[in-house]
């Protein structure tokens, strides 16, 4: 038994180190970290931010109005003399809050859809041509359907974008279970008489979980462009109740003599597209060892 | 030699479909064709032949991963293929086994190796949490690894060690027949011993059958109580081991024994078998083999030779050994 190399007196130290491993990997990504620095800063800004300057974001003071950025308002004011650093703050609650529950609704969708069509061969064709219908239309063409559809709210939009996101989900899904269906421990789990059912939950879902994460947090930064897009082109979550996309949107006939109204929500946007990217890419070194890992 | 057989195949066909282009016939490609074979308690069938011989789909069809297109196999009494197969198989379900080739993918990089040795467990159910891992350990200590390495994930072990843990997990349900489905042909030389000399251990004690699957004869030696060998989908020569390696009958099998090396120093290898496994989806007329076989006569191109008996257990499908052509020795 001479391949028994496995050190008995620290068999846990070994263990434990394994587990962290992915973890120390993703810290020590660079770009990683930087996209969970600006993430983490835009969450805490949105969450506990508007409770800092106390201020309610639709109170208006006319005469206020147009006032640039200065030390009574960061960010100046509007067209109604609204504080535009509150209105971004609070909009940021309603803009990261489309995008989390868009790439959860997506991914659990997605996920389904992706699962039965790599896993039951015969559903496969039909499932997917109706994904490649949906992804035949740009992603924006199908949120504004939809979304036109549903009226103006919140939550139409997130199952509008939700639905325009699936199919990327799905095709991402599939792809994984098609490799992974293949598997020598799938044939070993159906000697042993898994059911379909057990196959996909113990062997199937945790080997996609790495791909899909990635791919969700593509989703998320997506969803907040298109959640802007929407707003701009007036079906997003309706005023006064601001998102960064509708401050953008009400500030455009004022681009010229105040442009502050729309600057600073398009930083916001940038940056939170920014991070999630830069977030997703690390995940996505991490957790695909076949790519390399740059320091 | 009395005793009825554990597994009984007869006729065993598998056929797979070739996608040609459109307005092409449709064409099928015979992976399999009319194997035959009993397995015996307590023994071991060592099943050897060329990639794409039809061995591993024959292995995947006795225990119902791949469904046989035609003829029977027979496990315990029960009908498994050619006949009410689903329930049939849920009965004999716990004392069948499988051993997979390749211990990089036999086991779920995500799940812990004491839950891959428990699945078969866990499916079954009936068993507490305490007595599985009971179970679990045992399963571990019979293997050969230590009993507290349940917890850990397969790629902390080494290719051989993951061999052990494939059958540690075969073993969980005490199984009497396990096909083995070339279980060491990706370690190195050492390890093949090694597992090897494990499975000959576990057969000793816990009175298992194999199937051992294998494409060089050099490791079924150490295994089998017979040897099957396979050309082309079809059995082309079975027998004791030791008539298989003494006095091959079949050209095909003398030409892979002439194939194994010998540590023999300064002497020349002899040629191998010249040419190519034939086409399965269209095979040469007559016997498979005519087109490689160097005492191939007009018979062999014109009618498929049977496996037939020629003494004492060993069974030949040439013409050069039928009844009529007896002593018609091709060495």
């Amino acid at each position: 038994m001479t391949d028994l190399a496995l050190g008995s007196n620290r068999p846990l130290e070994l263990a434990e180190r394994r587990r962290f491993l992915a973890l120390r990997k993703l810290a020590a990504h660079r770009s990683f970290k930087i996209g969970l620095l600006i993430v983490s800063v835009l969450v805490l800004a949105a969450f506990i931010g508007p409770w800092l300057t106390g201020i309610d974001p639709t109170s208006m003071r006319i005469r206020n109005k147009f006032k640039p950025p200065s030390d009574q308002f960061l960010m100046g004011t509007d067209n109604y003399g609204r504080d535009v650093l509150t209105r971004v703050l609070y909009g940021g609650q309603l803009s990261l809050g489309i995008g989390f529950f868009v790439a959860l609704l997506s991914g659990i969708a997605g996920t389904i859809v992706g699962v039965v069509a790599g896993h039951f061969r015969a559903l496969d064709a039909y499932l997917m041509r109706v994904m490649d219908a949906l992804l035949a239309f740009p992603a924006i063409l199908v949120a504004i359907g939809i979304g036109a559809a549903l009226g103006p709210q919140a939550t139409s939009i997130v199952v509008a974008l939700a639905v325009a996101y699936v199919p990327r989900t799905a095709r991402v899904v599939r792809a994984s279970t098609l490799v992974i269906r293949e598997m020598e421990y799938i044939e070993a789990a159906r000697v042993s008489g898994a059911s379909n059912l057990r196959i996909i939950v113990k062997h199937i879902l945790p080997n996609c979980l790495g791909p899909l994460t990635v791919q969700l947090t593509f989703v998320f930064a997506y969803a907040i462009l298109a959640e802007a897009a929407l707003s701009f082109l007036g079906i997003g979550p309706p005023p006064p109740a601001p998102s960064w996309g509708n401050i953008i949107a009400e500030g455009r006939d004022h681009a010229v003599e105040a442009w502050w109204i729309m600057l600073f929500p398009g930083i916001a946007i940038s940056l939170a597209a920014l991070g999630m990217n830069l977030l997703g890419d690390g995940l996505r070194d991490v957790l695909d060892p076949r790519l390399k890992i740059e320091s | 030699m009395t005793e009825a057989p554990i597994v009984t195949v007869r006729d065993l066909v598998k056929t797979f479909p070739v996608r040609g282009r459109p307005g092409e016939p449709k064409r099928t490609l015979r992976a399999v064709d009319r194997v035959g074979f009993d397995v015996l308690r307590g023994e071991t069938l060592g099943l050897v032949g060329e990639s794409g011989s039809g061995k591993s789909t024959t292995g995947r069809m006795l225990v119902g991963l791949i469904s046989a297109t035609s003829g029977t196999v027979e496990l315990f009494g029960h009908h498994i293929a050619g006949g009410a197969e689903k329930g049939a198989l849920n009965k004999v379900r716990s004392r069948l086994q499988f051993v997979f080739q390749d211990p990089q993918n036999s086991l779920n990089p995500r799940m812990r190796v004491g839950d891959a040795i428990a699945e078969p467990l866990d499916v079954a159910g009936g068993l507490s949490r305490q007595a599985r891992n009971d179970r679990v350990q045992e399963l571990l200590e019979l293997v050969g690894l230590p009993r507290s390495c349940g917890d850990r994930f397969p790629h902390e072990f080494s290719g051989g060690q993951r061999q052990r843990i494939g059958i540690a997990r075969a073993l969980a349900l005490r199984p009497d027949f396990i096909v083995c489905d070339e279980p060491v042909s990706s370690l190195d030389v050492s390890m093949q011993a090694q597992i090897v000399n494990l499975l000959l251990d576990l057969q000793e004690q816990l009175g298992l059958s194999y199937l051992f699957i294998a494409h060089d004869l050099a490791v079924v030696r150490n295994i089998s109580t017979r040897v099957a060998v396979m050309y082309a989908g079809g059995i082309v020569e079975m027998a004791p081991k030791r008539d298989l390696y003494a006095a091959p009958k079949h050209p095909y099998t003398q030409a892979l024994l002439a194939a194994v090396p010998r540590p023999v120093p300064g002497r020349a290898r002899a040629p191998s078998v010249a040419g190519e496994l034939p086409s399965l989806i269209d095979p040469p007329k007559g016997c498979a083999f005519h087109p490689r076989c160097p005492f191939a006569f007009d018979r062999c191109r014109i009618e498929k030779p049977r496996l037939n008996p020629v003494e004492g257990g060993h069974a030949v499908a040439c013409h050069l050994h039928e009844a009529g052509g007896s002593g018609t020795s091709a060495l």
